[in-house]
């Protein structure tokens, strides 16, 4: 069953074109990585999925529903759908702990002890259990992702959306963060959509890679089938000037 | 001294007058002044619009004009006192200055946590209220308390509407007793005696707040 469908989706920012006529489908337990120049817009199709951006015409089929008919309730998406940024945005005003039992206390009504107990696996999970009760100041930016990883898992998503979750950090922590979302990929029931510039990443988790420029999806291939092969000469050149340094 | 005791029994019901409408209006001040601040970042254009026109209404016109329209032109069809029309208008006028301290105290935390809050699945409101306004709020809160203070002062309007408050009776004890520099001396420090505590308190609160 497919978890995410776009068909003929446009999107535009006044007289901007940012999304043409994109067409793509997503099944249940797959990793799709996004690549593609800046500007093609791979982040704003992502943040389409669960209605961060609306697009204009077009349908999107997220977990079945129907993100562009306005009586869709984006929230009982979102509860299945997380997403982590590229800045984090944590909550600067709540701990480690809270961060991730926020939500599924006031979301999903979870019993307090469970959800304080599933907050403490999940930060055991990316490594952080001993940081539960700092701020999120006190944290490094590798460590703030993890936390915000963990703060959507804890939501028992069902397809979780990463828009270039390592591009903001310094390059001794993005180990760590492949490392979790590696994790995470393993979970055969997990759909992940995620926007990285990571080529090893993408190489050694996904199950197809789409190539976008101009807000066009230009390729739509197995992972291996792009590295070994790509089709688009856009796609060639790109792949050739990010391997190379 | 003599001036003080004689007339004890007027400065206390003014200065109980005074405490008050401050009180009233600070409260309802605080809860339309974020009701404001809210509807002005609101997804919705017209939402936005509406507050902002609000704020510009009560923010532009000297308050002793909106409290003359309350205590002449209001209470022509809804019964009210000088006190009320007084508070009232107190509370709208300094609403539109706490409106836009608290607005500008939302727009400094940075626009990531609303996003991450939303796509955590949390309702527009409870991403205000759980993570936005607590942050908003200690950065608000040294041009809060300058507003407050303002308003302890500001309720001095009551006097021109008959509002029984300190500045009112003082002008009363004054007129009666032609002991206009005592009189004033008096009714100064009592106003100093709510807005001095008030202030060190917003001090006290700053210290706490920047620890936790």
């Amino acid at each position: 069953m497919s978890m995410i469908e776009f068909t003929n989706v446009e999107k535009y920012y006044g007289n901007f074109h940012a999304l043409k006529n994109i067409n793509l489908k997503i099944d249940e337990g797959e990793t799709v990585v996004l690549i593609g120049p800046s500007g093609s817009g791979k982040s704003t199709l992502i943040r389409t999925v669960n209605g961060l951006e609306e697009i204009q015409e077009g349908q999107l089929l997220v977990n079945g529903f129907d993100l562009h008919d306005p009586k869709t309730d984006m929230n009982r998406i979102r509860k299945n759908v997380g997403m982590v940024f590229q800045h984090f945005n944590l909550y600067d005003n709540k701990s480690t702990l809270e961060n991730i039992m926020l939500a599924p206390r006031l979301v999903l009504k979870r019993d307090e002890a469970e959800n304080k107990k599933i907050a403490m696996e999940l930060l055991e999970k990316v490594g952080l259990a001993d940081k539960a009760a700092n701020m999120p100041s006190e944290l490094s930016g590798g460590q703030k992702q993890r936390v915000a990883i963990a703060r959507s898992l804890a939501m028992k998503p069902k397809a979780l959306l990463f828009d270039e979750p390592t591009s903001a950090l310094d390059p001794e922590m993005i180990g760590d963060v492949l490392d979790v979302m590696r994790d995470i990929a393993k979970d055969s029931s997990m759909t992940m959509l995620v926007v990285t510039h990571e080529m090893s990443f993408a190489k050694a988790v996904a199950d197809r890679v789409i190539f976008m420029a101009d807000g066009e999806i230009l390729e739509d291939s197995t992972t291996k089938a792009f590295f070994d092969n790509p089709k688009e000469a856009r796609a060639k050149k790109f792949l050739s000037q990010v391997e190379h340094h | 001294m003599a001036l003080l005791q004689d007339n004890f029994p007027t400065f206390l019901q003014g200065f109980g007058y005074t405490l008050l409408s401050s009180l009233i209006a600070l409260v309802g001040s605080m809860i339309l002044g974020t009701g404001f601040a809210i509807m002005q970042i609101m997804p919705q254009k017209w939402v936005r619009k509406l507050g902002n026109i609000y704020v510009q209404i009560f923010r532009n016109i000297p308050l002793l004009v909106i409290t003359f329209f309350f205590f002449l032109v209001v209470s022509k069809y809804v019964k009210m006192s000088g006190f009320t029309s007084g508070t009232i208008a107190l509370m709208l006028y300094t609403s539109a200055f706490i409106a836009e301290t608290v607005r500008a105290g939302i727009l400094s935390i940075e626009g990531g946590q609303m996003e991450g809050a939303r796509a955590n699945g949390l309702t527009f409101g409870q991403a205000m209220q759980h993570i936005i306004l607590p942050q908003a709020f200690r950065v608000a809160l040294p041009s809060l308390g300058n507003q407050f203070i303002n308003l302890v002062k500001n309720s001095s309007i009551l006097a021109f509407v008959g509002g029984l408050d300190l500045m009112y009776q003082g002008n009363m004890i004054a007129a009666n007793t032609f002991e206009t520099f005592g009189t004033y001396m008096i009714v100064g420090v009592m106003y100093l005696i709510i807005t001095l505590p008030l202030s060190y308190y917003i001090q006290h609160l700053e210290r706490k707040l920047k620890q936790a």
